[in-house]
């Protein structure tokens, strides 16, 4: 692998660029691996990044039935934070937000972590009752977390709108200023060289169609579209899809898949300094270093597997932007796009054992999970390389739902999120 | 936005329909002597079909009712609409009878 480095940039300079050679192989797969990862987006890649990386396991492939970071990696709005409320979900995504303060360090590549600050804004007593709870609940589990005024809030973020004859004013905000944003792609191909650099296999255009079991029923490997690949430990990170790919084994998950929106407007020059959401209008803005605001919309209401949906659901989020925004009410609107989250009834995930011996999943990410990308990664390839959950994501089980130990930040977001 | 038909009403736009997901679920005629992971699957497993997708919507915006609909979730069109009570039609998902 070639380093990144002033030096190595100032050499190539000298060759007029010529020299840089691609940063993983095109990799075809082998008979057969040690650890197979069925799904090639940021959660999958990191996994077998870090089997390779911190558990020994380097005979490894990613099988991604498109190309790699072109399902929800891609099409995030590369929100980073970790102000859970529940202590499960906040040692699981602070340990996430830790890992993304040196993650291009780690990979020698720039994921372009940028930490901003992420505001919350409440716009009800009820909103301002339920975000000092997580203000306070943030604190307590060691996550940075604060509670601005409206006047401390657009200090923070020039452009808001705090008069009180709007809708829904503003009455005050969290802010999470180790939150922020980083670069999506960047995310997918970091993890993508490091991993290829340690001696795993990415391999596109190559779907799962089935699973191979021994006379046990334990997994020996897996049916593909470019041939059978034995292997006796399969992860599934499959996102939106991962419900199709478990159907394959017979197994079925509290999971629905809604398409979810984004879109992103014509550049502009700096003037959104932050990353700024309001669960209770419904408006996520932040704005990319090209200039363009990124903003995020809701799911639509119907399971869908069509990566779109319909316009009112932009419409809603672009009519609560505006209010919050006033000087954006002009703006164009570059392209939407839709992508197809799978959504666990506690909007909380799943990391896990399955019921099948060398079958391991890591799914439910719902609408969110692009911020946990390297923490999800990194206790996936804990599990399966030990057989057994690393204690951040022991709760997060497919048997809480039986066994009624959900961790319902559904209920505490009272929204997707 | 979608069209819908509804059975009662006819074919109206999305907005004034919610979505009430997978349609032909039965609860438990007798809740208590049900296995804890029976009522956690009644409760949680959804089919999260690939493909034709039996589904409830209500035309809350309009006659109120209840209705069931057959769906491609590839292509999110619409292949039958039927009252609630009805059996789902037998249909492949090109809209062959």
């Amino acid at each position: 692998m070639q380093k990144f480095s002033a030096w190595s940039l100032l050499k190539q300079s000298f060759g007029g660029h010529q020299g840089w050679q691609p940063q993983w192989r095109r990799a075809s797969p082998k008979p057969a691996y040690d650890a197979i990862i069925i799904g090639g987006g940021g959660h999958g890649l990191g996994t077998a990044y870090y089997l390779a990386a911190e558990h020994g396991i380097a005979n490894v492939a990613v099988l991604e039935k498109g190309w790699i970071g072109g399902g929800n990696t891609g099409r995030n709005t590369t929100i980073i934070r970790s102000n859970y409320l529940f202590d499960e979900s906040a040692r699981l995504y602070d340990h996430a937000l830790k890992l993304w303060e040196h993650l291009s360090q780690v990979l020698n590549y720039n994921v372009m972590y940028s930490p901003r600050g992420v505001m919350m804004l409440a716009h009800t007593v009820h909103d301002v009752q339920v975000i000092k709870r997580h203000v306070h609940a943030n604190r307590g589990n060691g996550v940075d977390n604060e509670w601005l005024s409206p006047e401390d809030a657009k200090a923070f973020c020039p452009p808001l709108n705090i008069e009180s004859n709007i809708r829904y004013p503003v009455m005050g905000a969290a802010l999470q200023r180790r939150g922020g944003t980083a670069r999506h792609d960047a995310v997918a191909w970091g993890y993508a060289r490091a991993a290829d650099a340690l001696g795993v296999d990415i391999i596109e255009n190559c779907e799962v169609t089935g699973f191979k079991r021994d006379a046990n029923g334990a997994i020996e490997g897996v049916e593909t579209s470019r041939g059978p690949i034995a292997s006796r430990r399969v992860g599934v990170v499959a996102a939106g899809h991962t419900s199709v790919v478990l159907g394959y084994a017979g197994i079925k998950l509290p999971l629905e898949s809604f398409p979810l929106q984004a879109l992103v407007s014509e550049p502009i020059k700096p003037v959104v300094p932050c990353v700024v959401m309001s669960n209770s209008v419904h408006a996520y803005i932040s704005q990319s270093d090209k200039g363009e605001l990124v903003i995020g919309a809701g799911t639509d209401a119907y399971t869908s597997y069509t990566q779109r949906g319909a316009l009112h659901v932009n419409s809603h989020t672009l009519e609560a932007i505006c209010e919050l925004f006033p000087a954006f009410r002009r703006m164009r609107m570059l392209r939407n796009w839709g992508g197809i989250v799978d959504v666990t009834p506690d909007r909380s995930p799943i990391i896990a054992k399955t019921t099948i011996p060398g079958l391991y999943v890591n799914c439910g990410w719902g609408t969110g999970g692009f911020k946990a990308t390297p923490g999800s990664a990194n206790v996936f390839a804990w599990t399966i390389a030990r057989d057994e959950p690393h204690p951040i994501n022991a709760p997060f089980t497919i048997e809480r739902f039986r066994d009624g130990f959900l961790i319902d930040e559904a209920a505490a977001a009272a929204v997707a999120h | 936005m979608l069209v819908i038909d509804c059975p009662y009403c006819g074919p109206r736009p999305e907005l004034e329909f919610s979505y009430g997901g997978q349609a032909h679920i039965a609860r438990p005629a007798n809740p208590a002597t049900v296995e804890t992971s029976d009522w956690a699957a009644f409760l949680y497993l959804r089919s999260n079909t690939r493909g034709l997708h039996a589904e409830r919507w209500r035309h809350v915006r309009g006659c109120a009712r209840f209705f069931n609909a057959l769906r491609d979730t590839t292509t999110d069109k619409f292949i039958a609409t039927y009252r609630t009570g009805e059996p789902a039609p037998a249909i492949d998902s090109r809209g062959d009878r």
